[in-house]
């Protein structure tokens, strides 16, 4: 079914009986073409573009809990591609232009709104370092502008600008930032592959991977051994788990990084600002609540849920960049597993065995990179070549020294 | 979280940094043959794993000791806290 003005305006007259299930609910088949492990954002997305833009195949993915309960529903929605080095940048804007397309392409409003990024300097050499991203950006073809004191106070008055101990310098600003609902995200891909013959399976956990001679031939799942001719494992904070399975030890550890909203308030803040003295971002939903976050807990853990600590931390950064946040009052908080990789940058590759693939290693900053992550890793599952995008992105990067680390913290995951 | 700090009794997590897996600890052999690999999976793989986990946590703002916590990771209670020097003894370090 094709949704359409036309569509919601017809079952609006004849009662909403017309609507049905976005997408089945299938039993897992003996085997498959491909298999990929996850439905999350980046697993859904990698069905959807491979079964759109490279094969017909038969394809399945494979979900342990339900579409949408892992961290494409935990996220902060947050779309950028502001980065400097040269392994992420072009990727990170094919991202942003598979996020301009995106509803179109898959029809299905997940509410893309690109009001802007802004990232606030405090120092004289944080302006430098941004002058030098914002730059880097531009070499990319990326929009960046960078704004002073006044500039930023034209855009958010209501910031603290009489901070004698961190003063608002200006700011790195991408337009082309923003958010997106990340809930329609998961389901806009889940239709999408889903009706282009994709099978669906909740409540399927991978408990084993069957490898014969160093060849995958399927996975063994709580509904049954499913056979595979390739296997591709999208499970983000899981990754460890799930590739443990095939005896692999990642340069991965998992951490908790916790998420917030407050009540509903009328519409104040236009983008997403990022605080540079603390660690705080913010934006507004459309609900008119504050969706706001800070710094990883710090320890490893794969409980969903942090501690009280990094909570007060949060907050003491929001009231120090935005001090009339203060009366609002928080209406959730939660937790999702990061993957946290070595370097602070993903991994989109091929392994040592045939036929399984893996991506992960996506941090905290997994869900902007949504499109591209799928688009990618379906192009590796294809055609077994990286895409030009993504080729940076491999596993023995760590060992030959290729590091990609933005932050430039070594390999400290709780750092990056 | 509260860490039963050996020599301190019952501290609260906060007061420590944490480093990471426990096997830092056992830095490899640099005069290995093999050195470059065990390096590689000593700075950069780890086993990650959804249940116990034994780390390293530095009490930095108490008595700057490092203890070796093991914790279960998906419910965060911690089952043992020993002092990190104790451990290296045990495995044969000087200190």
């Amino acid at each position: 079914m094709r949704y359409s003005g036309f569509r919601v305006i017809r079952e609006a007259l004849t009662g909403h009986k017309g609507w049905t299930p976005a997408w089945r609910d299938p039993a897992p088949q003996a085997s498959y073409d491909y298999v990929i492990i996850g439905g999350g954002g980046h697993g859904l997305a990698t069905a959807y573009y491979l079964a759109k833009e490279f094969r017909q195949a038969r394809i399945a993915v494979i979900e342990k809990g339900y579409i949408g309960g892992g961290n494409v529903g935990r996220n902060t929605t947050i779309i950028r591609s502001n980065y400097m080095l040269d392994g992420n940048e072009p990727f990170y804007e094919f991202s942003m232009k598979l996020w301009e397309g995106l509803e179109q392409d898959f029809n299905y409003n997940a509410m893309v709104s690109q009001r802007g990024i802004l990232n606030l300097c405090h120092t004289d050499a944080q302006r430098d370092a941004y002058t030098r991203r914002g730059n880097a950006m531009r070499l990319n073809g990326v929009d960046a502008v960078l704004l002073d004191r006044e500039g930023v106070r034209q855009m958010a008055p209501y910031l603290n600008f009489d901070s004698a101990r961190f003063p608002i310098k200006g700011g790195l600003m991408q337009p082309r930032g923003g958010t997106v609902r990340h809930d329609a995200v998961a389901w806009g891909y889940a239709r999408g592959a889903d009706s282009r013959g994709v099978d669906i399976i909740q409540n399927c956990e991978v408990i084993g991977m069957r490898i014969d001679n160093g060849r995958i031939q399927g996975v063994e799942t709580t509904r049954g051994f499913i056979g595979a001719k390739k296997v591709g494992c999208a499970v983000a904070g899981s990754s460890s788990k799930v590739m443990s399975h095939a005896g692999m030890r990642l340069p991965i550890e998992s951490h908790v990084l916790q998420a917030f909203v407050s009540e509903g308030l009328k519409p104040t803040i236009p983008g997403v600002i990022t605080y540079g003295a603390g660690h705080f971002y913010v934006s507004q939903s459309d609900k008119g609540g504050l969706v706001f976050g800070g710094d990883l807990d710090g320890y490893n853990s794969y409980a969903q849920r942090g501690n009280l600590p990094v909570v007060e931390d949060v907050c003491e950064g929001g009231m120090s960049l935005m001090p009339m946040i203060g009366r609002a009052r928080l209406l959730r908080i939660w937790g999702g597993l990061m993957d946290m990789s070595m370097d602070g940058s993903p991994i989109i590759d091929r392994t040592d065995i045939e036929g399984l693939y893996f991506n992960g290693g996506w941090c905290y900053g997994g869900f902007k990179a949504t499109p591209a992550s799928g688009w990618a890793f379906a192009h590796l599952l294809a055609t077994d070549k990286p895409h030009e995008t993504a080729r940076a992105y491999r596993f023995d990067r760590f060992r030959k020294g290729l590091m990609i680390d933005e932050k430039g913290m070594g390999a400290q995951p709780n750092l990056h | 979280m509260i860490i039963n700090h050996p020599l301190l009794g019952p501290r609260d997590s906060q007061e420590f940094t944490y480093l990471g897996d426990a096997n830092l600890i056992d830095r490899p052999d640099w005069q290995a043959p093999d050195a470059v690999d065990r390096f590689f999976e000593y700075l950069y793989l780890r086993d990650n794993p959804a249940g116990d986990h034994r780390e390293l946590w530095f009490h930095e703002q108490g008595d700057r000791s490092w203890v070796v916590v093991t914790r279960n990771m998906a419910t965060h209670e911690i089952l043992n806290v020993e002092l990190a020097s104790d451990v290296a003894r045990n495995r044969g370090r000087s200190k």
